[in-house]
C-alpha cells in the first residue's frame, strides 16, 4: 500500500480498502521505523491523525475534497505551518511557531491531504548535501537498502550515503515511503538534487507559477516551491493543485492552463530534445554519462529529434549564482535580529551587542559566511563589479536558453548531478561552499533563467544508489515537460525501494533495533 | 559605523537676521571678509517625508491610524515574519502620482523598488523598501510665495525644483526608557506609506523654506494625499543647510532633523545658517553632520540614528527588491494592455482629471473673482475651510466682497485664533454673519454697532443679528427730531469747539460727531448726524 502512487492509493481509499486513519498510522509507524534517517524535524502525529479522521468522515460520506484527500504528505521545514514549529534547521528559529500557513501548504490542506511532519534540510536551505542543519544530517534511504549494502559491502553504521540537498528530508520522506509527496524548495537545485540522489521525481516549476508566500526565502528571485513525488503523474497532479496566481505573492503568474492528468501515451516523435554540450562537465561520472546517453538513445529510437545544442554562458552560471545568492541572503537574513521572534542572545549589554551575539549564536558558519560575502558584494564600491555584473550574466544565461528553445528545441536533457550520492564521510571532506558549487552545476542555470525543470530517476548505480536525469523546458511549459518526463519514466524501469526492506531491522544490529522498538510504541 | 548627533538647541528668544553679519555671538569679520564684497548666504534644500493618507499601509492590509494602542496595527508582514511578502497598495501609488502631477513632475511609467539596509530596532526587516534607482515621479517644481513689505502686501513668487518623489515604507517607533535602560518598540507606524519629496537647494533662508513647506502642506491637503499635520509626524522635514558666497561652489552641508512645525523649521534653518557663517568667519570649517532639534523633551539625549545618506551611501547596501515587479503606471485607458482591468491599474489621465483646485489657482481665482487683495487670498487659503466660509457669506449677502473680506479675515479669524478654534467650529455660521452684514448694509445698524453685535453673537450662538439688535436696542436712530435734540445738547455744551469750527477748523466736527455717537451708543445714523451738526455749527 505504501508503495503505491496517488491514483492507486486514492482508489484504495475511496473503495474503502484502507481508511485514511489506517494509512496515516502506517506512515507514522514507518516514520518511527526509519527514524535513523533523520528525515523529519517535527512529526505532527496528533494533528495528522485528526486530519486523517476528518478525511475519513468525508470519504465515508462519499464527498472527498479531491484526489489528495487522506493522502499523507511532508513539508520541508522552511515552509510556514500554522501552529507547527518551522525551524529552517537553524538554532535561530529552533522554537519558532508561525501564525500562518504558506499558500502551498494551505492548498494541500484544503485538498484534505494529511500533513505528517516537517522535513529536515540544510540550515536555511543553504547546502547541497542536507548535512548542514542544526538537527543533524539526513541519511539516504537507499544506503540502507539491499543493493547498496550488498554491492558496496557496507557494514558500518557510518557507511551511509547523503541524500543531497537542501531538501534532503523531503526526498528521504518520499523515498522511504513515509509520505506520498513532499514539498521542497528549489533555489539552485535543492529539490532536484536530492530527488535524483534519493530516486524520486523532483519538479522545480516555472518561477512564479507557485506562490512563495510562506516560504522562508533563500533567494527570492530564484526560489520556487518544489514538488517531490513517487511518479511524474503524481507530481503533475500536485502541480495542478498548487499552481496559479496568489494575491499574497506579487511575483506569481496565472497558470497557463488547468493541469489535468498527463497523457499516458505521449508521442515523442515530434519533439526535439537538446543535449547541451556544456553539460559534459568535469567530474561527471561515467555511470551518469551512460544513463544520459541511454535515455538520449531511447528518444532517438522513438523517433524524436535529438541534437546537440550550446548554452555558451553555462560556465559562468555557478559563480554568478553565488554572488546573487549571497547578496539576497545577506538581505533576507537581516530580519533575524532576535527582537520580534526567534533566538535572542542573553548577551544584551547594548542593542548592537545583542544583535551581533544573537546572529552569531543563531546562524551556522555557512549562513554567516554567506551574509558576510553578500554584504561585501552589496557595498557601494563593489555593487557594480559584483551584483550588477552577475545580473548581466544572468540575463545572458537566460538568453542562452531562450535562443535554444527559440531554435525549435522542446526540452533539454541533462544529468541532474555529477554522480550518485556520496558517502557522508567523503562528502564532508570538502566545505559547504565547494560542495554547493559542485553539486548545483547542472541545476542552478534553470533557476537563473526561471525555467521549469524536473529530475527523473533512471537507474541504480553500481553502488546501488539512484541516478537521475534532468529535463529543462521553456517557461510555463511545465505540462509538456512532465509529459516528456513521464515518457522517460515509463521506459527506464527504475525500481521501487519497496522491492527491498531497507529499515534497520533488516540488519543484524539488534541493539539499535531494540532501542527503536521501544521508542516506536 | 554610526555617527553621533549634535543636538541643536534653539533659544526661541534669539532673533536672527540672516542678512546682517553682526548678530550677537558672532565675532567681527577678519580682514579677508572686509575686503570681500559678497556676503555669505545660506543655501537650503529639503527632504520631506509625507505620510500618505490611506486607510491601509503601503505593502500590507493593516490599518493606518494615529495614536492607536501600541502594536495594535501590525500585520505579519509589518512585523517582518519570515515568509511574508509585500503587496503594493494601489491607493498609495495613486497618491504619489497625484502629488507628482500637482507638483508638475514627470511621472515615470515604470518605477522600481529597492531595499535599503540598516539595523535599527524599529525596522523589523533590517531594510526599508524604497525607490532608490527609479522613483515614481521626477523633475517637478513647487511655486510658493513670500509676502514682503511693511504690510506684507507685496507678493514675491519663487520656485523650488523637486528632484523626485519616491514611495517608501515608514519605520516603527522606538521609545527609549533610560531608567530601565530598555527600548520599547511600537510597530503601528511600521510600513505606513511615505512619499519622500526631495527639494533641490534652491532656497536661501528659513523663511523661504517655511513658505515652501507651507505651500506644499496646502497642496497635499487640497489633494488629500497627506493630512500634512507636522506635529503628528504626517509631514516630516529634514533640511540640508550650507553657506557660500554667490557664484562660489556650495559649502559643506549639515542636515537638520526632527523639526515638527513650520515655525521651528524657519528658526532652525536660520540658526544653522548663522552658526555656519560664524564658524567660517572665525576661520573654522563646517563639519558634515546631522543636527537634531528636539522640541518635546528639550533635553540632551545622546542617541544614534541611522546616519545620513551623504556620509554612508555604502553603508545601506542598496539592492533591488526582488519580491516586487516593476511598478507600471499607464498614460490613459487606451494604453492599457489587453487583459488589464482599468480599475486595477493606475491611470495617469484619470488621476489628472480628478485633480482638485490647487491653492495657487484658488488664490488667483479669489483675487480675480472678488477683487480682494492678494494678501487676503493668502489668509483665506491658509486657513482650512475659510475660503468656503467666505464664499458662503457672499452667497447670502449683497455686500461687496471687498467689504466682507475684512469681517472674515479680521473679526472672524481673530476670534477663532484667540480661542484656538477651527473654521468649522465657529459659533457664527456664514448665513448668520451674512445676516449681520445685511443689517449694516441696509442701514439698520452702524458699522460700529455691527462689531458689537458680532461679539454678542459670538458669545450667544444661535441668536440672530436681528434678535440681538432688538434685545439690546441697537438699531440705528434715524428719528430726525430726536437726533436734532441730541445734537443741540452737544453743541450747547461745547461752545469752544463750535467756535473753532466756525473759524474754519472743520476737523473738530468729528469730535462732536463722536460725542453724539457716545450719547446714542453708536446707534446714530452718521450721515444724518453730520448733516445736522454742520447746520448747527455753520
Amino acid at each position: 500500500m505504501l508503495g503505491l502512487f496517488f491514483l492507486g492509493v486514492s482508489l484504495a481509499l475511496r473503495e474503502g480498502r484502507i481508511s485514511p486513519t489506517e494509512l496515516c498510522k502506517k506512515c507514522l509507524n514507518r516514520i518511527k521505523k526509519t527514524q535513523h534517517l533523520n528525515a523529519y524535524i517535527t512529526v505532527t502525529e496528533e494533528s495528522a491523525l485528526k486530519q486523517a479522521q476528518q478525511s475519513e468522515v468525508r470519504l465515508l460520506k462519499g464527498v472527498p475534497k479531491g484526489p489528495l484527500d487522506g493522502i499523507p504528505f511532508a513539508v520541508k521545514d522552511n515552509f510556514c505551518t500554522k501552529n507547527i514549529k518551522t525551524t529552517c534547521a537553524s538554532k535561530m528559529l529552533k522554537d519558532y511557531t508561525p501564525p500562518y500557513n504558506a499558500t502551498v501548504v494551505q492548498k494541500l490542506l484544503d485538498q484534505g491531504a494529511v500533513l505528517m511532519g516537517k522535513a529536515n534540510l540544510d540550515e536555511f536551505a543553504m547546502g547541497a548535501g542536507c548535512t548542514d542543519g542544526a538537527f543533524g544530517p539526513v541519511k539516504n534511504p537507499w544506503s540502507y537498502a539491499a543493493p547498496y549494502r550488498e554491492q558496496t559491502g557496507a557494514m558500518l553504521e557510518s557507511d551511509w550515503a547523503i541524500t543531497g540537498g537542501s531538501s534532503g528530508g523531503s526526498a528521504a520522506a518520499v523515498a522511504s515511503l513515509t509520505s506520498y509527496l513532499a514539498l521542497g524548495s528549489d533555489t539552485g537545485g535543492s529539490t532536484r538534487n536530492p530527488g535524483a540522489l534519493c530516486g524520486v521525481v523532483a519538479l522545480k516549476p516555472t518561477y512564479g507559477l507557485l506562490s512563495r508566500h510562506g516560504l522562508i526565502p533563500l533567494v527570492n528571485s530564484m526560489d520556487v516551491p518544489g514538488i517531490m513525488a513517487r511518479s511524474v503523474n503524481d507530481a503533475a497532479i500536485v502541480l495542478g493543485i498548487l499552481q496559479g496566481l496568489d494575491v499574497r505573492d506579487s511575483t506569481t503568474v496565472p497558470a497557463p492552463s488547468p493541469l489535468t492528468e498527463l497523457p499516458q501515451d505521449f508521442d515523442v516523435k515530434n519533439i526535439c530534445v537538446g543535449i547541451p554540450k556544456e553539460y559534459h562537465a568535469p567530474g561527471l561520472s561515467e555511470e551518469t554519462l551512460a544513463q544520459w546517453s541511454r535515455v538520449a538513445d531511447l528518444f532517438e529510437r522513438a523517433g524524436a529529434q535529438v541534437k546537440q545544442v550550446s548554452l555558451p554562458h553555462t560556465q559562468y552560471s555557478i559563480v554568478c549564482y553565488h554572488v546573487l545568492c549571497h547578496a539576497e541572503v545577506a538581505s533576507n537574513m537581516a530580519r533575524f535580529d532576535g527582537l520580534e521572534y526567534g533566538h535572542r542572545s542573553q548577551i544584551d549589554s547594548s542593542t548592537e551587542v545583542m544583535y551581533a551575539s544573537t546572529r552569531h549564536e543563531g546562524f551556522n558558519d555557512v549562513v554567516r559566511g554567506r551574509i558576510l560575502s553578500g554584504n561585501y558584494f552589496l557595498l557601494k564600491q563593489n555593487y557594480q563589479h559584483y551584483f550588477v555584473k552577475a545580473q548581466k550574466v544572468r540575463r545572458l544565461i537566460a538568453d542562452d536558453f531562450r535562443n535554444v528553445f527559440g531554435s525549435g528545441v522542446d526540452v533539454l536533457l541533462t544529468p541532474t548531478t555529477l554522480s550518485d550520492a556520496a558517502c557522508y564521510q567523503d562528502f564532508t571532506q570538502e566545505d559547504n561552499r565547494t560542495r554547493s558549487a559542485q553539486e548545483d552545476v547542472f541545476t542552478q542555470p534553470a533557476n537563473m533563467a526561471g525555467l521549469p525543470a524536473v529530475s527523473v530517476p533512471t537507474a541504480l548505480s553500481r553502488r546501488g544508489l539512484p541516478i537521475g536525469l534532468q529535463l529543462i523546458g521553456p517557461a510555463l511549459h511545465d505540462k509538456k515537460l512532465l509529459s516528456v518526463a513521464q515518457w522517460i519514466e515509463q521506459r527506464v524501469g527504475f525500481p521501487s525501494i519497496s522491492d527491498w526492506d531497507y529499515s534497520r531491522e533488516s540488519r543484524n544490529d539488534t541493539a539499535v533495533t531494540k532501542r527503536e522498538q521501544t521508542s516506536a510504541v | 559605523m554610526t555617527e553621533d548627533i549634535t543636538w541643536l538647541f534653539l533659544d526661541p528668544s534669539l532673533k536672527i537676521s540672516f542678512q546682517g553679519l553682526t548678530t550677537s555671538g558672532v565675532v567681527s569679520p577678519d580682514l579677508h571678509f572686509i575686503h570681500t564684497p559678497q556676503q555669505l548666504v545660506g543655501v537650503v534644500g529639503l527632504e520631506i517625508h509625507a505620510q500618505i493618507n490611506s486607510s491601509t499601509k503601503l505593502f500590507s492590509g493593516s490599518s493606518v491610524r494615529f495614536s492607536a494602542p501600541p502594536n495594535s496595527l501590525v500585520s505579519f508582514f509589518d512585523a517582518s515574519l519570515p515568509g511574508t511578502l509585500p503587496v503594493l497598495n494601489r491607493r498609495c501609488v495613486e497618491a504619489a502620482v497625484m502629488t507628482g502631477l500637482a507638483l508638475n513632475c514627470n511621472i515615470n511609467r515604470k518605477s522600481l523598488f529597492d531595499r535599503k539596509h540598516y539595523f535599527y530596532a524599529d525596522l523589523p526587516a533590517g531594510y526599508q523598501i524604497t525607490q532608490q534607482r527609479q522613483p515614481v515621479a521626477v523633475d517637478g517644481t513647487l511655486t510658493y510665495s513670500l509676502l514682503e513689505g511693511k504690510k506684507r502686501s507685496q507678493v514675491i513668487r519663487k520656485n523650488v525644483h523637486i528632484k523626485q518623489i519616491q514611495l517608501e515604507q515608514d519605520s516603527g517607533k522606538s521609545l527609549h526608557d533610560d531608567v530601565h535602560s530598555q527600548t520599547l518598540i511600537d510597530l503601528n507606524r511600521a510600513g505606513v506609506g511615505l512619499m519622500e519629496l526631495v527639494m533641490e537647494p534652491d532656497m536661501s533662508c528659513g523663511e523661504e523654506a517655511a513658505a515652501a513647506v507651507r505651500e506644499l502642506q496646502l497642496i497635499l491637503q487640497a489633494l488629500g494625499t497627506c493630512q500634512g499635520n507636522m506635529s503628528e509626524g504626517q509631514l516630516r522635514v529634514d533640511a540640508n543647510v550650507s553657506v557660500h558666497r554667490p557664484g562660489e561652489p556650495l559649502g559643506v552641508r549639515t542636515e537638520v532633523k526632527n523639526i515638527n512645525s513650520v515655525r521651528y523649521l524657519a528658526r532652525a534653518i536660520d540658526y544653522e545658517i548663522q552658526r555656519q557663517i560664524g564658524i567660517l568667519q572665525r576661520g573654522g570649517t563646517v563639519q558634515n553632520e546631522t543636527r537634531a532639534y528636539d522640541s518635546k523633551s528639550g533635553l540632551l539625549i545622546k542617541h544614534s540614528l541611522p546616519i545620513s545618506l551623504t556620509s554612508a551611501a555604502s553603508f545601506f547596501r542598496f539592492m533591488p527588491e526582488p519580491n516586487l515587479p516593476p511598478l507600471i503606471v499607464y498614460e490613459d485607458n487606451a494604453s492599457l494592455p489587453a487583459g488589464i482591468d482599468a480599475c486595477q491599474a493606475v491611470v495617469v489621465q484619470k488621476i489628472k482629471e480628478g485633480l482638485p483646485e490647487l491653492p495657487s489657482i484658488k488664490r488667483d481665482r479669489l483675487v480675480q473673482t472678488y477683487g480682494i487683495l492678494p494678501e487676503h487670498s493668502f489668509t483665506l487659503v491658509n486657513e482650512d475651510g475659510l475660503v468656503e466660509y467666505f464664499e458662503a457669506v457672499l452667497m447670502a449677502t449683497k455686500k461687496e466682497p471687498r467689504k466682507v473680506i475684512g469681517w472674515v479675515t479680521n473679526e472672524l479669524l481673530g476670534h477663532l485664533k484667540q480661542q484656538d478654534l477651527s473654521v468649522s467650529q465657529s459659533p457664527i455660521s456664514p448665513p448668520a454673519l451674512a445676516e449681520l452684514l445685511e443689517l449694516q448694509e441696509t442701514g439698520h445698524i452702524s458699522s460700529s454697532v455691527a462689531k458689537q453685535v458680532f461679539q454678542k453673537m459670538w458669545r450667544s450662538p444661535g441668536k440672530t443679528a436681528a434678535q440681538i439688535t432688538q434685545e439690546h436696542d441697537l438699531g440705528l436712530v434715524s428719528d430726525t427730531a430726536q437726533l436734532h435734540s441730541i445734537c443741540q445738547k452737544v453743541v450747547d455744551s461745547h461752545p469752544d469747539e463750535v467756535h473753532a469750527i466756525r473759524n474754519g477748523n472743520k476737523k473738530v466736527l468729528n469730535k462732536l460727531m463722536g460725542l453724539v455717537q457716545k450719547e446714542t451708543k453708536g446707534r446714530a445714523d452718521p450721515v444724518l448726524v453730520r448733516k445736522i451738526l454742520q447746520e448747527k455749527t455753520s
